[in-house]
Parts: structure tokens; sequence; C-alpha cells
């Protein structure tokens, strides 16, 4: 086994809050990148894989826990490492050279030496002849080709990628792919190890030696297995399919142990004693759409196929079906996506009855849902302030998140006409509920009659 | 290796391409002699200013009417902007970068930039001239760093509060960038930080310079009873033109003010702007770009791109090296010997220069109260009185040009082609400074019967009516054609419309206008209350004439008091009703 470039001991990442309560975003893990690899590291948004790839960079201090550079404490060398960004950082008012030699210049390179070895990265990516261009000229693509230019060009040992054709449109994002693989097999490149960050699974397992899954809430490793197969890789290959099923079902089932797993998934996953529910980000309408496409399919399907069929990525879909999943309108078992009969009531109703099923289902496994009516319903005012939920929901997770959950929570709860929302005065008030008005007015009617 | 399709390779004439030029290289000799001329030109001007500042102090300065002398004079206003402007840059990049990298003393120096930025700088011109005139009694040099010091006051913090701003709102990933590829600091200053700042430094410049007028204008004119604290320059002579009723000097001074006022605007930041498109942070080449023909002649110069090449380039090359070679064996040292975590001395340096300054405060604060002691009640009233009355005028004033300024900047920006029309002409009037312009108003109001009490209200809305235009039209301009369209296919009233849309559509905008009008009227109030024309001292009761007055006979306390007072009125001005009506702008008035 040859020694690891980069090592992380029990690297952990955390908040302090005020009261006691650590906000975890990543639990203890251990990692390590090893020459001769391409790894990726998989996992939805909200995962803390940015957050690891800066630790292991040496941009960011992990809260617990060490990195080791060739075994030594991170802080006290400097990393041969490089960063393609998935924004490309290129700095607008240089030139396509200017940005490459940048780095050079940083190393305090001669100018001609600079020039030359720029030259010929820009060649290498094929640039060539656009040295004098600014970013603002080029696309997306050949801005990302400066992007990798700029990373090589110092020849690191290890060049770290955080999601870096996620910005571009599919077709480029292949072509650039294919390069890097080029590059990578025929050894044009001195580096000696490649760490890509992805949400794309896919993409993971077109180019990766060795793939990572991350789970969220909080982040850690799921399952890190190899993949065997060889270069190129067909996407349409049974075997290529079944990885990304794979995948796909770590991804689906986040509180169970992964099937069939190659090595010990939990090394150190601390699960907090009460984990507080996590609204997935979907909207009713999404959930909805959803539930139709399946009863489309025959009511049963792969989650996979459901996702090619629609061209949604992991981000895309995932909090869509676990949503329906929290309100019972879905099974998922063994990573096929199954409609319950309250799922298909839901898809077939008209607008009013599906708002009643969803009304139900909500208040029935929806815990922020169930406490924010029974607030409202409480109070004498009938009102109850947004703050106050806030506070509660800030104890479990972190500021931009707990104000996701109360938007999805908002507006959840205003398409099932539990409560309704002052956004001016940011007060929970009671729902104004015309079929409700007409029912009593229906029953005043009856009694006088009666 | 992918190969890019012929079209893509070494096609020659790519440079064209890269950056379109307009003007090639025609007259490379002439434009290197005219470098030349400017030279010496520029060297002759500083002995000139030398040969004014080192001399003595004039007890009646004299203002030669003559237009032969206004060259000369508008020579010596524009050297006090130039080194008040440079001054302020470079204190406003130090204190803007000291800002956003010390996250200790970061709100302290953001609330001070804040409080600063309110004061109204007029208020300290009397007290801070008599101050300068006593440390420099033999030369006139004292009153020049007066002048200087206030224009500095006035322009430095809006630049830095824009550096600052703009360093913390730089992406995450350039930052990162530089952190992972081993920039230097100098490095990381240079090709990141500057760069994104230019574009606002360049606006904030333009904004600067026009206050600086505004407050050099009364630097120069500064006669309080028998002491002349006057300058030589535009200001003096149109105000002399005023008092000898000089039609024809008025006239020229007027001519000259504009014209002046013009050549920056074209020869400075219209080449300066054009020159900050490169560092526009949008990804995309915008449509609409300023041109500027001198930025083209400058990058086509010959000898400027020599002197670049011999001078400039090699120097920083060898202070790059070197950096990177310190870098290294930092590095290495800290390899053998690894630090600890913060050293004592970094511990322990903050908490004395903290104990200093509080000591010095303290100081001040102990003498300033026992100035302030023999003040009698009757006094305090009087200062009371005296700041409603401003308090009053202010209020008026803000919304007389609220009142013409709203209908009028909205039928502009609702018309493309009176916008097109108006607006250079807006621009004009509106650089003009307000307060240079004062003595003849003045003498036009007299003539006329009136006084300082309407003069006073015509001055703040002189200066300050521009602002609220300007942004009234970009607001209106603002609102988006389907709002309108809307109001137009549900038949809206006229009422209605107003009320529903154009309103609230140009609230913010209509909000930074009045924050700015306000304190350019409060501002105003030192001068627009209390004027020397003529021999004869025009007041009107309010809080800036009782300062110039106790200036005058040299009453420190009421001094004291009364620019305590002012900045006080403003300070709270600001926290009371503009920031809740800013908070209000940006969440309910928000479009999109």
């Amino acid at each position: 086994m040859p020694e690891a470039i980069i090592r992380a001991q029990r690297v952990e990442k955390y908040y302090a809050q005020p009261s006691e309560n650590r906000i975890q975003v990543i639990a203890p893990t251990d990692l390590s990148i090893v020459p001769g690899e391409i790894v990726a590291l998989l996992g939805p948004s909200g995962s803390g894989k940015s957050t690891l790839l800066r630790m292991l960079t040496g941009l960011s201090t992990p809260s617990a826990g060490e990195v080791f550079w060739h075994e030594k404490p991170i802080s006290t060398v400097e990393v041969n490492v490089s960063i393609v960004f998935q924004s490309f950082a290129l700095f607008p008012w240089l030139t396509v050279l200017e940005n490459v030699e940048a780095v050079l210049k940083a190393r305090g390179m001669e100018p001609e030496e600079r020039r030359r070895r720029s030259l010929k990265m820009l060649d290498t990516v094929g640039l060539d002849g656009f040295q004098a261009a600014y970013p603002k000229e080029l696309s997306g693509g050949m801005r990302q080709r400066v992007g990798f230019a700029r990373a090589l060009v110092v020849e690191p040992e290890v060049l770290f990628m955080d999601e870096p054709f996620s910005a571009l449109d599919v077709l480029t994002a292949d072509n650039l792919r294919s390069e890097l693989l080029e590059l990578w097999e025929n050894k044009t490149i001195p580096t000696r190890s490649i760490f890509i960050v992805t949400h794309n699974i896919e993409e993971a397992v077109l180019l990766a030696d060795r793939i990572i899954v991350l789970g969220r809430n909080p982040g850690r490793v799921r399952t890190d297995f190899k993949v065997g197969l060889p270069y190129p890789r067909d996407r349409k290959a049974t075997q290529f399919t079944q990885l990304v099923d794979y995948v796909y079902k770590v991804l689906t089932q986040p509180d169970e142990a992964p099937p069939d797993l190659p090595q010990a998934p939990q090394a150190g996953a601390a699960p907090r004693t009460n984990p507080y529910q996590m609204l997935p980000h979907a909207r009713p309408g999404g959930i909805a759409g959803l539930l139709e496409l399946l009863i489309d399919h025959g009511g049963k399907d792969d989650i996979y196929r459901l996702a090619d069929d629609l061209a949604f990525e992991i981000d895309d879909l995932l909090p869509i079906v676990d949503a329906a999943r929290l309100l019972g309108f879905l099974k998922v078992t063994e990573g096929d996506a199954e409609i319950t009969p309250i799922g298909t009531e839901f898809a077939n109703s008209e607008i009013l009855h599906q708002k009643e099923v969803f009304r139900k289902a909500a208040v029935e496994n929806v815990l922020l849902l169930r406490q924010i009516v029974r607030a409202v319903e409480t109070k004498s005012d009938g009102s109850v302030s947004e703050e106050f939920f806030h506070d509660v929901l800030d104890e479990q997770f972190s500021e931009e998140e707990t104000l996701r959950q109360l938007e999805t929570a908002i507006s959840w709860g205003r398409y099932a006409e539990l409560f309704d929302f002052d956004a001016g005065r940011r007060r929970f008030t009671q729902a104004q509920r015309l079929s409700g008005e007409m029912d009593e007015t229906e029953e005043a009617g009856v009694e006088s009659e009666g | 290796m992918m190969n890019f399709p012929q079209a893509f390779s070494n096609v020659p004439g790519r440079e064209t391409l890269a950056r379109s030029q307009v003007f090639r290289r025609t007259w490379p000799f002439f434009i290197d002699l005219c470098v030349a001329a400017i030279g010496l030109a520029v060297f002759y001007g500083i002995v000139r200013i030398c040969m004014l500042w080192a001399g003595p102090p004039s007890e009646q300065m004299v203002i030669s009417l003559s237009p032969r002398a206004l060259p000369q004079y508008a020579f010596y206003s524009l050297v006090r902007i130039f080194l008040a402007y440079v001054l302020s840059l470079v204190f406003a990049v130090g204190y803007g970068y000291l800002a956003a990298y010390n996250t200790r003393i970061e709100a302290f120096m953001i609330a001070a930039l804040d409080i600063m930025q309110s004061i109204p700088v007029l208020s300290f011109l009397p007290p801070v001239m008599l101050a300068m005139i006593s440390l420099f009694p033999t030369r006139h040099m004292g009153v020049e760093l007066g002048a200087i010091f206030l224009l500095f006051t006035g322009a430095v913090w809006n630049m830095a509060f824009s550096f600052y701003s703009s360093l913390k709102s730089i992406p995450r990933e350039l930052r990162e960038a530089t952190n992972v590829y081993r920039y230097s600091q100098l490095q990381t200053l240079v090709q990141l930080e500057l760069p994104y700042a230019a574009i606002g430094l360049v606006w904030n410049s333009v904004m600067s310079v026009a206050g600086a007028w505004f407050t050099l204008m009364p630097c120069e004119m500064l006669h309080l009873g028998n002491k002349d604290f006057r300058l030589p320059g535009l200001g003096s002579y149109l105000q002399t033109a005023s008092d000898q009723k000089n039609g024809a000097a008025i006239a020229w001074g007027l001519f000259t003010m504009v014209a002046i006022i013009v050549a920056i605007d074209q020869l400075i930041w219209r080449p300066l702007i054009a020159w900050s498109d490169k560092f526009k942070f949008e990804q995309v080449e915008s449509t609409q770009r300023v041109s500027s023909p001198l930025l083209h002649l400058l990058t086509n110069s010959n000898a400027l791109a020599a002197i670049s090449r011999r001078t400039l380039k090699p120097m920083s090359e060898a202070i790059y090296a070197k950096l990177a070679q310190q870098r290294v064996a930092r590095v290495a040292r800290l390899a053998e010997h690894p630090e600890p975590a913060e050293s004592t001395a970094s511990k322990v340096i903050p908490w004395i220069v903290l104990a200093i300054a509080a000591v010095g405060v303290l100081y001040a604060a102990q003498h300033a109260i026992a100035l302030i002691r023999p003040v009698t009640g009757a006094q305090y009233l009087e200062l009371l009185k005296g700041a409603a009355a401003t308090f009053l005028r202010v209020n008026l004033s803000l919304l007389l040009a609220a009142a013409w300024t709203i209908p009028v900047g909205v039928a502009i920006g609702f018309n493309p082609k009176l916008a097109r029309l108006a607006q250079p002409l807006a621009q004009i009037a509106a650089s003009v400074p307000a307060t240079a312009l004062f003595p003849v108003v003045l003498l036009l109001l007299i003539k006329f019967g009136g006084g300082l009490g309407v003069g006073s209200i015509a001055l703040m809305l002189l200066g300050t009516q521009w602002y609220i235009l300007f942004n009234v039209i970009a607001g209106a301009m603002a609102i988006p054609t389907d709002l309108k369209e809307v109001a137009t296919l549900f038949r809206f009233s006229r009422v209605e419309r107003w009320k529903k849309v154009i309103l609230p559509g140009i609230f913010p905008f209509l909000v930074t206008g009045m924050v700015t009008a306000s304190g350019g009227a409060w501002n105003a109030s030192i001068i627009a209350e209390y004027f020397n024309l003529d021999g004869k001292t025009l007041t009107i009761l309010g809080l800036g004439e009782q300062i110039t007055q106790a200036t005058a006979d040299g009453a420190f306390p009421i001094i004291l008091l009364g620019t305590i007072c002012i900045s006080l009125m403003v300070v709270t001005t600001n926290r009371l009703v503009w920031r809740p009506l800013y908070r209000l702008a940006e969440t309910r008035y928000k479009l999109g």
C-alpha cells in the first residue's frame, strides 16, 4: 500500500452554539489520498464535501482531528496542491496568459521561464492562440481550460477539483472530462493524484478509481469503494449502470447501513441522540409532479431511471423523493420508488382535495408544521412570531439551513392552508379558510331550519 | 489532445479582436512632445505653489479682478483639490484595508466611519482655520493646510467605505485561489484587491472631488469680521466680484468655473471610467461602454510604454522574486521550529495601543468638559433655538427640492428622449459647486429686496436638489415596463398610478437621494447662515450662524458646543430616520 500523500485523521467540523449544542457539519472522518488514483467525493448538497475539500488542502482548519501531508502536519508544511474551481476563479482584468503566469510569478519564477511554461501549458489544454484574450471573451468551457492550465502549470502533486464541470453545459463538460482523462492516462501531467468533488453520480463513475459517498446531517462517509472498470468507460454498459444504481440506493436510504459494503462505513459516525426531523426542500407542486410520473410508469420505478427520464441530478430529485416519502406518499426499497395508496389518491385528485390530503399527511408526519399549527391555535390572538421557531431550529441547524427550513415550512403550510404567514410582520397567523366558513354557515342554516 | 477547428487557432490579427481599438498611433512623436511639455508645466507649477505657501500671511487678501489673474487662481484651487484627493485616496485604501482584515477593530472602525461620514465638514471650517492660523502665525501655509485638511475630511470616508466593502465582497473562490497558489500580500493587493475595488474607487472619487469643490469654495471665501482667512482662488475671485458688483468679472469667474469642471470631467474622469471598465467583474461584455479618445491616445503612447518597460516592470519582478524567496525561507523555518499560535508580543501590543488611546480620549474629554462648563443656561437655550431653526430650514429645503424634483425626475425618467437631452445639462449644472454661486445668488436676491432668509434656503436647495433629481431619474428608469403596462391596462387613475407604481418604485432611490441631500444641507448651513458680502455681515438665526459668530468672537466654548450639537443632530437623524427608511427600501420596496 503506497504511502498516502494526504491523510485526514478523525477530522471534524462543527459550529459551537451558545447553548452547549454543537452543530456538526462533518462528523469525525478518516480519509487518505494515495498516488496513482482519481478519487471522487460524491454527496448531496449540504453533506460538507466542499468543506472537506478545503480541510484537505489546508484552506480551512478542522475543528478537531488532524490532516497530514506526507505524514507531516499540514499546518507546518507547504503543500503542493492546486484547485480547479466551480466558478473558474479567473481574474477578469488579466489576460489568459497573465492569469496562468500569475501563479508562477507568485513562486518567484523568471519572466522568460514563466512565459515559456505558461504557453506550453496553454498549448496542452488546447488554448494555443488565446493567450492575449480576456476571460470575458471566452466561453465557459474555455475559461475552465484556463483554470486547468493555471492549476497544472505549477505541477501539483494532488489536483483538487471542486465541482469543476457543473457550471458548464453537458457537451462541453463531456469534452473536458475526456480530455482530462487523456492527460491523466498519457501521464502528460506530473500530478500523482486527482481529487474531485461532485454531486453528479455519472461523472464520478466515469472518472474515478475510487468513490467516497458522503451522507449528510451530519456529513459522514457512507461508503468508500473502488471502481474497477477500465478506461474509457461506457455509460450504457451494465456494470456502469449497476454502480450508479448502487450509489442511488446508498443515497436514498440515509439512516440505514448501506448494502454489500466493501469497507466499514461509519468510522466514528456519531449520530445525534435525538436527530431533529429535517424538512426536505421540495415544493408541493414538485411532489405532485413526481407522483404523477410514477403512476405513468405503473406505480413503481427505479430511482435511477426516474432521474434519467427527468434529466435531474441527485440534488434536484432526492429532496422531492424524500419529501414524498416523509408525507407517506412513497415507499423506497432497494433503490426503487413505489407509490402508496395515499400517494395515488393525492396525485389523482383535483386541487381542493389534493390540498386536503396534503394537509392530513403534513399534520400527521411533519413535526415542525404540527408545532406551528398548535402554537397558532393555542395563542389567544392567533398569531406566533417567526422568531420563536427560528430559535428552536437554530439549536439544530446552521443559520442558513434554519432559514431554508422555515421557508419550506411556510410554503407547505400556506399550500395546505394550515396557517397563514404575514411576511411584513413575520408572524404565523390562523388560516382564513373559505371552505370552513361555508361549512359553518351551512350548519347554521340547517340548525335554524331545523 | 484535442485540436480546435482551424478557425480558432493562430489567426493573424487576433489582437484586433482582443481589444477593440478605435485609433491607431498616428503621431507618436507629437505625443511624446506633449508629455514632455506637461512635465515642464508641472515643475513650474510646483515652484509657484511653494512661493505662495512659504510666503507671509496677508492680513487683507487682495484679489485681483482682472481676467488675466483667473488662470492663476484656478490653478491654486486645483492644486488644493488635487493634494487633498491624493491624501484621501491613500488614507482611504489604508483605512479600508485595516478595517477589512482586522476583525477585532472592524466593527469600531466602520461605526467611526459612518459617524465621520455624517458629520458636516463645513461646521469645522471656522474653528479649524482659527487653529491653523495660531499654529502657523508667520506663514500663509497654515490656512492652506487648514483648507486641505477640511477637504480631506470630506472626501476620505466614502472612498474608505467603498474600498472596505469591495474587499468584503470579493468572491470566496478568488480568495481561495490566491491562498492556494501562494500569492504574497503584495500580489494579492495588486492583482486582486485593488482591481476589484477599482470601479467603486473611481466613482467615489468623482463624488469626493465634487464634494471637495463644494467645500473648497467656502474655505476660500472665509471672512469673519476683522479676520480674513481668504485664500487666493476661484471662490474668493467670485466673492470679490460679487462684493464689487462687477458683472463682467462675475461672468468671467463663472465661465472659468464651468470650463474647469467640464475639463476635469472630460480629461480625467471620462478616461478613468473608460479604463475602469476593464475591472468589471461581470463575465459578459457589456454593450454600453464609455469611450474616451484621451485614453486611447495615452495607451498608445510610445513614451509611456517605454517608461513602464524600463522602470516599473524590472522593479516589480525583483520585488516578487524577493517575496517568494522570503516565503520559502519562512516555510523552511516553520518546518524546523513550529511557531506558537500567537506570540506574546502580538497579544500585548493591541492592549497597549488601546490603553494609550483611552488615556488620550479621557484627557480630551475632561478638557472639553472643562471648556464647556462656563456656558450659561441662557446660552444653551440660544443654541437649542438655533438648532431648531436650522433643522426647520434643512427640512424645508428638502421638501421644496423633493416637490419639484420628483415630478420632473419622473417625467425625465419615463421619457428617454427627454432624458438624453436633459442629462448633460443637469450634470453640468450639478457639478458646478453651489457654494461658488452663493455670492452671486445673494447679490441678486439683495437687489430684489430679499435677504438671508430666502438666501439660506436657496443655497441649500442649490447644493442638494441635484442629488435628489438624479436619484429620482434613475429610479424612474428602473421601474420595469411591465409594471407601467399593468397600470395602463387596468386603467389606473393618476393618483393610483402614483400611489401604487411610481412612488413605491422610486422609493429606494428617493431615500438615497434624500440622505445625501440632507447631509449636504446641514453642511451648507454653516455658510448659508452667516455670510460676508461687501464688508457687511449678513446673518440669520441658526446653528451655523452661531458657530461662525462664535469663531469671529473667539468664544471657544460655544464653538465646541455648536459643532457637537450639529454633529449630534445629523447622526441622530441618520439613525432614527434614514436607517429605518433604508431598511424599508431594502425589504419591502426592492424590485426583484
